[in-house]
């Protein structure tokens, strides 16, 4: 394996890790405010069907993103009315959010556009397409650096640097700005924050509205950037992947970026690994690496490597006292 | 805020409220049909047609009904307990192993009925196994256990497509799959029940393990409301300070009680693979793990219930392929819309119609005790 080799990983380990940077962040408002998030993969799969389906439309992809996003936060506000108005169980609200996304995309995608639930094929105009950054290709000859800048850095899309600054954002927001700490706040002792005169309910639904706006993105990336087109089931487990990546970050920021990065360098690695023999361990199967995320998530989960301690208040609907 | 105060009468609370919420579920999946276009009643009639309409309907209304028990009885028993067990794909998937092993082993020298004891045993054991570290590490570690379920979901995905490509997988043979079982090591169909009711089973794979399904359903109504244990498993599932506070081993409750939920699962394997397929292939479970949620809830984790919203969710998958084939505009996976709908409104909303049930049907209290409502 060169170096050429190793930028191609890298650049694969970006691209898949982006749905899961945008995704676990989403669900780090969610749970940070005290809403457990199951429907994150059904909130992501939603986006992309709305997402690709309105760039079909409209030929523009600012509007499918913009779809996309109104999905996400459309679904948040039913788990929000479920679980904050109606005090409902947060984890059934999620999975039922996962069905209907399931079964309502196929059956409309079917009914719109004939082709089993499938978009169609979205032409260039209409997508998220690379972006080459100034002087990419000047730099590509200098070693080391230019390959990183041209291969890496240069010629991504857009959603793929907003993913990475959507992370410095969320950290401001949430350690940095009042709303962020009243979110903090009320994940941990919501009653707490009753009683200083806020609404937990409407800083609930608002954490939820942000958790919608990334969900959205996630979508939408994975349908008019990453793919040109939605296809039934597209976000394939990636929803419950960045789940396990916000539980392995331990809810922070930061560490959601470095978690997902991981999971999408194993799923990079996991496509190239296959067949290949490493010295000293034979072949690993690709299974194994496909289902180290979970592993690895269960053992820290286990607190044998650190310990993942959720938001307090996490799960439980809040009443008022009278 | 303001939730009228009463107590609702028995029929309400438990034939009423959750009729109209499953009600609801279907309305609004009326809506969605109407929405792109067709007749909802049209669909229902297609729907109802081909899973009722003859012999091999019904028989495959009840194949897939057995499945659902299974998960629905595993998800129950789990709710029982306080504990959401969203693991049941996992487990019906090494369940399968079980019987696998079972099947093979034993198909060549002993009778089908030899077989089965088992193959039932296998799967309740590899099923159980499966739902022991997420019951362990809840118990013991206070890990969640709807996220290890979910992570270990995956992980037998993993583990079990590894282990048919390339460790069971027959050689000379393309497909991941086990070899076909002999006649040892299958279920038989229950033709002579159909024929009883004059039904011509057809080509259905109903079989022997509704009627193992059953029993388990009778054994889960005996276990939660006629033993000792069940008992604790309630009392833990109301309230578990208060059940540890009563001298109920906490540690130990909740890991038998998600044995027991990762067995009922397990067995769900003996129908798909002993009852119909014969072999052991990939994806066999096909997400009837996950209709048990939609089915306990439905079922208010009652037996009963479970068994009737089994039997209406086997109408669901048998006549959702027939609504399809018939009015191609609709595509099968309408029948996912209403299990999330169901989900939704019988579960995480069920008690949105509640404050309106309560002011029409509770019994109304002499003084003016429902002062407070409006307050808030």
């Amino acid at each position: 394996m060169d170096f050429a080799d190793l930028i191609q990983i890298l650049a694969a380990t970006v691209r898949l890790s982006v749905p899961l940077i945008f995704t676990a962040l989403a669900g780090l408002y969610a749970e940070r405010s005290g809403i457990f998030d199951i429907g994150l993969e059904g909130k992501m799969l939603f986006s992309a069907f709305s997402a690709a389906s309105v760039a079909t439309v409209t030929g523009s992809p600012w509007l499918g993103l913009f779809a996309g996003i109104l999905t996400g936060v459309l679904l948040s506000l039913l788990h929000g009315f479920a679980s904050i108005t109606q005090r409902g169980n947060q984890i059934i609200s999620g999975v039922a959010i996962n069905f209907i996304a399931s079964g309502l995309t196929i059956l409309l995608g079917n009914a719109w556009f004939g082709q089993g639930g499938r978009t169609p094929q979205l032409p260039n105009t209409a997508r998220f397409t690379e972006i080459t950054l100034p002087f990419a290709a000047d730099i590509a000859p200098i070693p080391f650096l230019g390959p990183l800048y041209s291969g890496l850095v240069s010629g991504q899309n857009i959603l793929v640097y907003l993913a990475f600054l959507a992370v410095p954002f969320t950290w401001w927001a949430l350690y940095r700005t009042r709303f962020g700490l009243r979110v903090r706040a009320v994940g941990e002792n919501p009653g707490a924050v009753d009683t200083a005169g806020i609404s937990v309910a409407w800083l609930r639904y608002r954490a939820l509205i942000c958790c919608g706006i990334l969900a959205g993105f996630a979508g939408t990336y994975l349908s008019i950037a990453q793919s040109a087109g939605f296809i039934r089931e597209m976000s394939a487990g990636k929803g419950y992947i960045a789940l396990a990546a916000l539980v392995f970050a331990k809810w922070k920021p930061l560490n959601v970026l470095l978690t997902c990065l991981l999971f999408g360098f194993l799923d990079a690695a996991s496509i190239r690994l296959q067949g290949i023999i490493l010295p000293g361990i034979g072949e690993v199967p690709v299974q194994l690496i496909q289902a180290l995320p979970y592993i690895l998530t269960v053992i820290l989960l286990a607190g044998f490597i650190g310990k993942a301690i959720p938001p307090k208040a996490g799960g439980v609907p809040y009443v008022k006292e009278r | 805020m303001s939730v009228p105060l009463g107590t609702l009468p028995r029929w309400v609370n438990f034939g009423l409220l959750p009729l109209i919420n499953v009600a609801v579920a279907f309305a609004l999946s009326g809506l969605v049909v109407l929405f792109i276009g067709e007749n909802p009643i049209e669909a229902v009639k297609y729907l109802v047609a081909g899973a009722l309409g003859d012999g091999e309907g019904i028989a495959f209304t009840l194949y897939y009904a057995t499945n659902f028990i299974f998960t629905g009885l595993a998800v129950a028993v789990a709710f029982h307990g306080g504990l959401f067990n969203i693991g049941g794909e996992g487990q019906v998937y090494l369940g399968g192993l079980g019987v696998a092993f079972a099947a093979l082993t034993l198909d060549r020298y002993m009778p089908w009925y030899v077989t089965a004891v088992f193959a039932t045993a296998a799967a309740f054991a590899f099923g159980a196994a499966w739902a022991f570290i997420p019951a362990w590490l809840q118990a013991k570690r206070g890990s969640h256990i709807v996220i290890t379920t979910i992570m270990f979901n995956f992980i037998a995905a993993a583990l079990m497509v590894y282990l048919l490509v390339n460790v069971i997988k027959q050689p000379g043979n393309m497909s991941p799959q086990t070899r076909l079982f002999e006649e040892g090591g299958q279920l038989p169909k229950l033709g002579w029940l159909m024929q009883v009711f004059g039904l011509d089973i057809g080509a259905a794979p109903f079989n022997v393990s509704f009627l193992i399904a059953l029993v388990a359903a009778l054994a889960v109504w005996l276990l939660i409301w006629r033993t000792r244990f069940g008992y604790e498993i309630r009392t833990m599932g109301t309230n578990a300070t208060a059940a540890v506070y009563a001298g109920i081993p906490y540690v130990k409750t909740v890991v038998i009680t998600m044995l027991i939920s990762g067995g009922l699962s397990g067995m769900m394997a003996l129908n798909p693979v002993m009852g119909d397929a014969g072999k052991l292939q990939i994806d066999f479970p096909a997400g009837a793990g996950f209709v048990g949620i939609a089915v306990a809830l439905m079922g208010r984790s009652h037996p009963v219930g479970i068994i009737i919203a089994s039997i209406l969710f086997g109408v669901l998958y048998q006549g959702g392929a027939a609504l399809a084939f018939d009015m191609p505009n609709i595509s099968r996976e309408v029948i996912i819309l209403i299990q999330g709908l169901v989900i939704l409104f019988a579960g995480a909303l069920e008690h949105m119609f509640r404050p309106a049930l309560i002011v029409l049907f509770a019994p109304k209290p002499k003084s003016v005790a429902a002062s407070s409502a409006g307050a808030a």
